[in-house]
């Protein structure tokens, strides 16, 4: 006969000393939690709620312009720095763990339009409506004087007198080259007053202008006749252009799957292409409800930000057809540019009212340093949400959003406009010869034609 | 393919058969963490849909073999067990002789406490098995510590107590008294007086939704929400008295037995039962639930114990012996019944596959005890046994679960764990409605409404089978002349007619003429004026 029963001495179970941490065991078995899987929909649905609740994207305005801010450049050697101009001239860099001035560089008459850093983040380039192209060299941060309140000014390191006014300026990555966009498209140097190519395809004139990450000698750029084209600087004419139905206002290429660009549309929508194959839209992205202004890529290349004329700021994802987020206040007036910080966690916007505003990417996300117990239950309630994300209270929960009353309104009238025209175009379909009303898909439909 | 699938011969070959039989038990202990078949992949045409699904079943399949593995290697301790050899029997063991065996931390857990004025005692455990609260039907309530074997409080309350339970730990539980169920503390001081039930006759609580059902002497249902006090739901079961009332702790549905013999089934959200059960001629003694919830012991008056699978709601097996009192499944699915003063402990000898539930231990008391209430300790090889004159505890060895998990239920519990479980447990309360048969259906798909219309080709064979069936019928003998083998010849004609005539074929076919011809009339119109097509 052989007896064995359960005993458990304390003494395994459970710690030696009070500074050791206390014993845990696992035990896996399914019949030991019945109900697990309600209780795990109770937690996706605690976690929905609980993403509610900590929603607060807005970290802070920095103020100092005097009038609308026009552009801003990320410098890109340095996290906490941005650059930002305004209508009236004025160009300032804002550090923005402090939210202040760190230093002006004054100089343009007009409105600033376009303003770039070099990618080693040592030269700052801005061009306007004076008609002047500006190089400055930008202080280099150090850790003392961070924190240094006096606004310090700099004086442009070169400044070059062109023929025409400018609407935006890129500059290339790796390399000393940048491109304005103004009547015409042109290719500077830093050393040289003079452009040293130009670009001209028919008689409008160019509004943005965006070098390719991948290929330093690649770029897009926009103009009024709602044409984006696809130059290649080391051939003489340009590659490749289509026609839309509106104009494009801005452009950003993904920076991680570097052919492919996204355009952001006067329609309010913004249209991803594949670079390589610009008849077709790979994606549509719909839900402002008035021009997009300006588009910028997360460093990730899965989001990108969108500052629209509607008063807000959307984020989506870059293969997704809806917004994940929209950001507004009460006091945020026509957004005219947006950037993604560097480390993708923060969103900058600057608008008409002459502020600068910092959103947090992730409304939600809990800042400063997390400990790994918080990380983790931070992932797990991720992935409980994304697990019951289908279901109908968690999705109602999850997708909700309060949005400003004109947009709200705005969004409605779209509905029924769309709503009548899909009626009508049905309509038309059922009265016509089959095969005589073809319905163009809508990521064809705003694309006049592709020009070679 | 050829190369890998050569490869894999050859690993079978290389791998020695211990490792080869491990697997096998590998297999088998990762089915049990996959939790039921995965999604068919083969019939979904979105290609998106299909990776996304494909990724995600590697991954619980991954997860699952994890979590087989350290069940199979990392678990700290394993399952008590009784094998004889040669003519033993198990159920001819006494305790003397387990005592004699084991050793001494498991011998202190055979004991018999003696009140012989209190009367009848209720017991119940933790959900972790270190604390026990007795309840005396003379007013006595005790609170132990089992771990340590110390009484932590007890109280005499001076009215008869007809129930105990605890709730969601130990530093609450609720009595049902005389008139009313009260709820007390830790220290003893009454918390709560529970008027609306009336004079409850069985109190159970239920953890994931931290309600607490009871049924009162007029066969009222009630459940009240302890978080908040307010009363979820008060069902008139419309049965009678009944003071046997058990919970299935795998979804929460709370079984009350009938004198009539029927069990019944509810839910806080519905005034009807869910179930209805016919499960004895006479009155329904005592109900059991499996932990895993798929099987249920109920015993009647008549000296019978039935086994049921709750899945086909049917019977598996009839037990007779004597007329249990009480019963009580323990976490390995040992099936204790109890009756006078006779313990009889049955056990699954098919080891789970089909249920086949005979003696596996036996216990007999002092004669005269009457026993009053089973219940296994969890976590641990015991079985408290509650009687007319006190208490007792026997070894029943292989009946707990051997590993216990510290989020779970924690015997080693501080006070610290303690705290903040329960407010990990309130985070995670369940709402009344999660309580339903098939809990698994919850964050589930609804399957589409419409049903599958039979193809041709089975409709086709269903009326062969029925033709057949119709041909082979055996004619009775008539008389009269009705016997004749025309009218027999015709007699059967008829029925093959009749046969054929439930499958409407012949119409089917003429209606799918009809539609054609609706379906052509309707081409040559022109599109526009398709809608006034007619419709068939």
């Amino acid at each position: 006969m052989k007896i064995k029963t359960l005993s458990r001495s304390v003494d395994e179970y459970t710690r030696e000393r009070s500074q050791d941490l206390q014993r845990v065991f696992h035990n896996f078995d399914p019949s030991l939690r019945p109900m697990e899987k309600a209780v795990e929909y109770q937690r996706a649905l605690t976690a929905a709620k609980l993403e509610k609740i900590f929603a607060r994207p807005f970290v802070g305005a920095m103020d100092g312009h005097r009038d609308g801010v026009s552009c801003m450049a990320k410098n890109p050697n340095y996290l906490k720095g941005i650059f930002s101009a305004s209508m009236d001239g004025d160009i300032r860099l804002w550090d923005i763990s402090s939210r202040r001035t760190v230093c002006q560089f004054p100089g343009h008459q007009g409105a600033v339009r376009g303003l770039t850093a070099s990618t080693d983040g040592n030269v700052l380039v801005s061009c306007g409506t004076d008609c002047t192209v500006r190089l400055w060299n930008v202080p280099r941060p150090t850790l003392e004087d961070s924190n240094i309140s006096s606004e310090n000014s700099i004086e442009p390191s070169a400044t070059y007198v062109w023929k025409n006014a400018f609407w935006a300026v890129d500059h290339q990555f790796e390399g000393d080259l940048f491109a304005t966009a103004g009547a015409q498209l042109d290719i500077w140097n830093h050393n040289r007053s003079q452009p040293v190519q130009s670009f001209q395809w028919g008689t409008d004139s160019v509004i943005s202008v965006r070098f390719n990450p991948g290929e330093p000698d690649i770029l897009a750029t926009s103009a009024s006749d709602r044409s984006i084209t696809i130059y290649d600087l080391r051939m003489s004419s340009a590659a490749r252009k289509i026609i839309m139905m509106t104009k494009t206002n801005s452009i950003a290429w993904n920076p991680m799957e570097p052919m492919n660009l996204t355009a952001a549309n006067e329609d309010g929508s913004c249209y991803s292409f594949d670079g390589r194959k610009l008849d077709e839209a790979k994606c549509v992205h719909k839900d402002h409800v008035s021009a997009v202004m300006d588009i910028d890529f997360s460093p990730t290349g899965r989001e990108f930000v969108t500052g629209s004329y509607d008063r807000s700021v959307r984020i989506f994802p870059y293969n997704g057809g809806h917004s994940r987020e929209i950001y507004h206040t009460k006091r945020m007036q026509r957004v005219f540019c947006v950037k993604y910080s560097c480390d993708a966690t923060y969103v900058i916007s600057g608008s008409d009212d002459t502020n600068l505003r910092l959103w947090k990417a992730k409304a939600s996300e809990q800042l400063g340093v997390i400990l790994p117990r918080e990380q983790k239950k931070h992932e797990y309630n991720e992935a409980v949400k994304n697990r019951y994300k289908h279901l109908p209270e968690v999705k109602r929960i999850v997708r909700h959003r309060h949005l400003p009353k004109p947009i709200y309104k705005a969004m409605a009238i779209i509905r029924t406009v769309n709503d009548s025209k899909r009626r009508k175009e049905a309509r038309r379909k059922a009265h016509s010869a089959p095969g005589t009303v073809v319905t163009k898909p809508l990521r064809k439909r705003k694309i006049i034609k592709e020009v070679e | 393919m050829e190369i890998s699938s050569e490869d894999n011969n050859l690993m079978e070959k290389v791998l020695p058969p211990v490792e080869q039989e491990s697997d096998v038990e590998l297999e088998t202990k990762v089915k049990k963490y996959l939790r039921g078949e995965g999604a068919n992949l083969e019939t979904l045409k979105d290609k998106k849909l299909k990776t996304q699904l494909a990724s995600r079943e590697k991954l619980y399949g991954k997860s699952a073999k994890a979590a087989a593995k350290i069940e199979k290697w990392l678990l700290p301790a394993e399952a008590g067990y009784l094998e004889t050899e040669g003519l033993e029997k198990t159920w001819r063991v006494k305790q003397t002789d387990i005592a004699n065996e084991v050793d001494i931390l498991s011998s202190r857990n055979q004991y018999d406490i003696v009140l012989p004025d209190f009367g009848p005692y209720k017991l119940d455990f933790t959900a972790s098995g270190r604390h026990m609260l007795a309840g005396g039907r003379k007013g006595h309530l005790a609170l132990l510590d089992m771990m340590n074997m110390s009484l932590i409080k007890e109280i005499q309350v001076r009215e008869t107590v007809r129930d105990v339970a605890f709730l969601h730990n130990e530093q609450f539980f609720a009595a049902a008294q005389k008139k009313y169920a009260y709820i007390y503390g830790r220290d003893g001081t009454e918390l709560h007086c529970l008027k609306e039930r009336g004079p409850v006759a069985r109190l159970r609580f239920l953890k994931n939704h931290f309600l607490l059902a009871s049924v009162n002497k007029s066969g009222q249902l009630h459940y009240q929400d302890v978080t908040h006090g307010g009363m979820v739901a008060s069902i008139r079961t419309g049965k009678g008295r009944t003071d046997v009332m058990e919970v299935n702790p795998y979804n929460g549905v709370v079984a009350l037995g009938h004198s009539g013999g029927t069990v019944t089934m509810w839910k806080p959200t519905s005034q009807a039962p869910l179930v209805q059960m016919q499960c004895h001629p006479g009155p329904v003694s005592s109900v059991a639930f499996h932990p895993n919830g798929h099987l249920m012991a109920t015993s009647g008056k008549e000296r019978k114990i039935k086994i049921w699978d709750l899945r086909k709601f049917e019977e598996v097996q009839t037990i007779h012996s004597f007329h249990a009192k009480t019963l009580s499944f323990s976490q390995k699915g040992l099936l204790a019944a109890g009756t006078g003063s006779f313990v009889q402990i049955l056990g699954d000898s098919s080891g789970g596959s089909s249920h086949n539930y005979s003696r596996y231990m036996n216990h007999s008391m002092v004669k005269g005890y009457q026993i009053e209430k089973l219940m296994f300790r969890p976590y641990e090889d015991v079985i408290g046994i509650g009687h007319s004159m006190g208490w007792s505890s026997i070894l029943i060895p292989g009946s707990g679960e051997p590993n216990f998990d510290s989020w779970v239920a924690n015997p080693f519990e501080t006070s610290k764990q303690r705290r903040e479980k329960e407010v990990h447990s309130l985070l995670d309360k369940l709402p009344p409605e999660t309580i339903m048969l098939d809990p698994s259906k919850i964050g589930a798909m609804r399957p589409s409404r419409r049903k599958e219309k039979p193809s041709r080709g089975e409709i086709e064979a269903e009326k062969e089978v029925a033709i057949e069936a119709a041909k082979s019928t055996e004619l009775k003998n008539k008389t009269k002349g009705r016997n004749k083998p025309s009218k027999r010849t015709k007699k059967k004609k008829e029925m093959v007619e009749n046969a054929k005539r439930t499958f409407p074929e012949q119409e089917h076919n003429t209606a799918l003429k009809k539609r054609r011809i609706g379906e052509d009339a309707a081409a040559e119109l022109p599109s526009s004026l398709k809608r006034f097509a007619r419709k068939n």
